[in-house]
């Protein structure tokens, strides 16, 4: 039974990691591409804001949250 | 530059970073332990990673493009993210530097003076070891030959990426008989990260229905982006690093 419930903490592990804001964002991000895209309007410029917006807070953030 | 050129580039790059990872790991146990159960845990993880890739690569190549570019692209965005993110905070002096040779005498050191060999001439220790090491980064090395293959359609080649990279990390390993610090293994986790964020930002975005200007080109101007980005990030931590270091000694001096 210990790898069965092992498995779920070592999957989030590996994709979520130490930030979960990360994949909120990357979900989020997606869900707004999909929801402009199909309203006809351009989505393309979507992810990549988001990805310098979560990137900065992201890593910004994490020098409060412990010692260097 | 075509996209199989980009993905092959970074295929091969994520898995030399994870292939040095791994073969400090089987040297640490294979000279602590013996070659032979270091070998055979290593043998025998590569058989579970090869049924993983011959199972999953097919059947994701068998789903439609748009849902396997939004499924796949989103993790690979998440999943590169938080390895950016990691060589942005090593960069910026905020997480330590991956260091194979403190690795690996953390390793020898654990190993040395554990209990020895089973009724069948392996040494139990030494194959988990190897197995598990192998094993974990390989699966990091198999999550990246498949995310990209499939959302390419050529899982072949990014197969061939991952073993060049590989063999190539196996064969300087067994030539130095020594962990491979040389390689610039920090600044190759940036260069994943970038790849990594940018192949899943584009498809992803792809797969939720958005249509880039320029269409497959739109890649490099998007990996030039984040690449800079990436770069302004660590330079604000270390001059973040800096001042804290400078008050830090002000405040002990």
């Amino acid at each position: 039974m210990r790898p069965l419930r092992a498995l779920p903490r070592f999957l989030y592990e590996f994709v979520v990691g130490d930030d979960p804001l990360i994949a909120a964002a990357a979900v989020l991000a997606l869900a707004l591409t999909a929801a402009i895209a199909a309203a006809g309007a351009a989505a393309w410029w979507v992810t990549p804001v988001a990805v310098l917006l979560v990137l900065a807070l992201s890593v910004l953030n994490a020098p409060r949250q412990g010692p260097p | 530059m075509s996209r199989d050129l980009l993905l092959f580039i970074a295929v091969f790059l994520a898995c030399t970073v994870e292939g040095v990872e791994a073969v400090t790991i089987v040297l640490a146990a294979g000279i602590t332990r013996g070659w032979r159960s270091a070998w055979a845990g290593v043998a025998l993880a590569l058989l579970v990673l090869a049924a993983l890739v011959a199972a999953l690569g097919p059947a994701l190549t068998a789903l439609p493009v748009g849902v396997l570019r939004l499924a796949v692209g989103g993790l690979l965005l998440v999943f590169g993210l938080q390895w950016l993110r990691k060589a942005i905070l090593r960069a910026g002096g905020f997480k330590a530097l991956h260091d194979e040779e403190a690795i690996f005498a953390q390793e020898v050191a654990a190993l040395r003076g554990r209990s020895g060999l089973d009724g069948h001439g392996l040494d139990p220790i030494g194959f988990a070891v190897s197995f598990k090491g192998v094993l974990l980064e390989g699966l990091e090395v198999a999550f990246i030959v498949i995310t990209f293959g499939s959302n390419q359609h050529n899982v072949g080649l990014a197969a061939l990426a991952a073993l060049v990279a590989i063999a190539t990390v196996v064969a300087a390993g067994a030539a130095a008989h020594a962990p491979l610090s040389r390689v610039p293994e920090n600044t190759l986790k940036f260069v994943v990260g970038v790849l990594l964020t940018s192949f899943g930002s584009f498809w992803g975005a792809e797969g939720a229905g958005a249509s880039w200007p320029g269409g497959d080109a739109a890649i490099l101007p998007l990996i030039v982006v984040v690449a800079g980005a990436s770069l302004a990030l660590a330079a604000l931590l270390r001059r973040r690093h800096a001042q804290l270091l400078g008050r830090t000694v002000g405040v002990d001096g």
